[in-house]
């Protein structure tokens, strides 16, 4: 009898633990959006999103945050024009042509540095890509450019990693009717594995631009944080994400309301990409 | 991983011969090697550069007890980041592993809060660091008033690494053989006596590399912390004072700009620390795939 108490006991326990997630998304969204929903009200929904001055502290104040959705999709999108090229070839390259002496070494190397910090690869752009971009570009070094490249480099590990083990989900029989058919080995697997793979490809990508426009520290050390919409690409630009850190320390009021609901942009926005992303592994499974 | 079988193995004569009747593939070939090449080359860059400018700038004044604003040192930080991983995993690793346990052991397949779990799983593995970091906010120091505080920082972030603990518990138990199960049912064990003593011990090497996983998340997060466990440079006394890791002590250092070597040498620490964390892990992830 009192075993069965346990038993049942535990199995309750086990069930409670399990629901965690659930509450945490629930809270989440609940405290979010309690919290940055009635600034839309206050500031109107066209002038917060579409409102292009960013100046809590004037009187009276403007809230647009038009230049740092502009700010962020600029960064992103240079990230992934930066990252995605190189990140499926080096893709591409480990699963069809490295050496297999070679990979034993490369793989757990490039694992071990997608662990690497986010605010130890903030450091190194300050330190290396910011002066390296103002010798060769001119401008203050502080701009799109050196977050898209700061950027690309980051979601080198995580597009490289879910390409390749799209690429390695390929039925062997694609790539070998390819080369019956008379292909080289290089155009097989561009032409017949790559496309494939297309749906494993896309959602490395999209994991890619999730972590693209999440990122905060790094970026906020080399974007240079000015709140109005660029003119040119060595401009400095402020992205949402640093826009939340550089003001919610001394923020009040509105103000904090408006920063909060910054947050609930970036926050719906991620909740749309995990919601494509999960959409694509879903069509991969079937 | 399946193993690429070379079934058109060519001496690097006919291969260049081959390149020469087909210009497109030699392009292919170059373009992919190529970037390998500058992929492993900027990140090694990277790794390399933080440790030859950083390790010269490791003094052991660095180390002192105490931190002020003549010496920044990192000692309190240290302690905090080691504070704050307990204390986090003390929180995961309880709902992770029983969670995990659930959904392997417990949870038949019609069962509909199954998908929702996951789902909620997966979007929480999503959101960036610097939502939770404003959630924890709101809620943690805000709403239940416990004002920038380690116990706010290190609730926050066991929400964070509660999906890594979740997935590679499960499976870890998903890898423990049915047979393991049907013996001890068999042998007239119940199912908690089953789980506890049979199935768990078995995963034991899987559960560890998520913790260790999740230990470096909290090491390297910043964003999570800043308005959550606050920026105080001391080591907090009980979990209701504020205290910076050393992820955070980083950030101050490089935004106000006066401390640079001392950045430098904290990266070394951080990126150290990180690095072997995750070998570590991958060390262990290894031997389980062996067994």
């Amino acid at each position: 009898m009192k075993k069965k108490v346990l038993e049942k006991g535990m199995e309750i326990l086990f069930l409670i633990t399990a629901c965690a997630s659930i509450v945490a998304v629930l809270l989440i969204c609940v405290f979010m959006f309690a919290g940055g929903l009635p600034a839309f009200g206050k500031i109107g929904v066209l002038n917060f999103l579409g409102g292009e001055k960013w100046a809590p502290m004037d009187v009276p104040p403007s809230y647009g945050i038009l230049p740092m959705i502009v700010g962020s999709l600029y960064v992103t999108a240079g990230a992934i024009l930066i990252g995605v090229p190189i990140g499926l070839l080096t893709a591409i390259f480990m699963a069809r042509f490295c050496p297999r002496g070679l990979y034993r070494f490369l793989k757990p190397a490039l694992e071990l540095l997608a662990g690497i910090p986010s605010i130890v690869y903030g450091f190194f752009g300050m330190v290396v890509l910011v002066p390296f971009v103002r010798g060769t570009f001119g401008g203050t070094g502080n701009s799109i450019l050196t977050a898209s490249i700061l950027l690309g480099i980051m979601i080198l590990p995580t597009i490289i990693g879910i390409s390749e083990s799209a690429l390695r989900a390929v039925p062997e029989e694609i790539y070998e009717g390819a080369l019956a058919l008379g292909a080289t080995h290089e155009r097989s697997v561009v032409f017949t594995v790559l496309p494939a793979a297309k749906s494993g490809l896309l959602a490395g990508v999209i994991l890619g631009i999730g972590r693209a426009i999440g990122e905060t520290m790094a970026v906020i050390l080399v974007v240079g944080n000015n709140a109005r919409i660029p003119d040119s690409l060595l401009k400095g630009v402020r992205t949402l994400t640093g826009n939340i850190v550089l003001e919610m320390g001394y923020a009040t009021g509105l103000h904090r309301e408006a920063l909060i609901a910054t947050g609930v942009v970036l926050f719906v926005f991620i909740l749309l990409l995990n919601l494509c992303f999960s959409v694509l592994n879903r069509k991969k499974k079937t | 991983m399946k193993k690429i079988i070379p079934i058109n193995r060519m001496t690097l004569c006919q291969r260049l011969r081959n390149y020469l009747h087909s210009p497109l593939s030699f392009l292919i070939f170059l373009l992919v090697t190529l970037a390998a090449l500058f992929s492993v080359f900027i990140l090694l860059f990277l790794v390399v550069y933080i440790l030859i400018m950083g390790i010269p700038h490791l003094t052991p004044e660095l180390f002192a007890f105490k931190y002020d604003s003549d010496n920044v040192s990192m000692f309190p930080a240290i302690i905090t980041t080691v504070q704050t991983v307990i204390l986090s995993l003390l929180i995961a690793a309880p709902l992770g592993i029983g969670c995990a346990i659930y959904l392997t052991e417990y949870a038949k397949k019609s069962n509909r809060l199954v998908p929702i779990i996951r789902l909620t799983a997966e979007t929480l593995s999503g959101i960036p660091s610097i939502v939770y970091g404003l959630f924890g906010m709101l809620f943690f120091v805000t709403a239940l008033h416990w004002g920038f505080s380690l116990l706010a920082g290190v609730c926050t972030l066991s929400i964070m690494v509660l999906p890594v603990v979740m997935r590679s518990t499960e499976e870890a138990l998903l890898s423990v053989p049915d047979a393991y199960r049907e013996a001890s049912f068999g042998l007239g064990a119940g199912r908690l006596h089953t789980i506890l003593k049979v199935v768990l011990p078995s995963a034991v090497p899987g559960i560890l590399a998520g913790m260790i996983l999740a230990i470096g998340r909290i090491i390297g997060e910043t964003a999570a912390l800043i308005y959550t466990a606050g920026t105080v440079a001391q080591i907090p006394k009980d979990v209701f004072q504020s205290g910076r890791t050393l992820a955070i002590h980083m950030y101050a250092l490089s935004n106000e700009g006066l401390h640079v070597g001392e950045a430098y040498a904290t990266a070394v620490v951080l990126l150290l620390t990180v690095l072997l964390i995750n070998t570590f892990a991958s060390v262990i992830a290894k031997k389980i795939a062996k067994v």
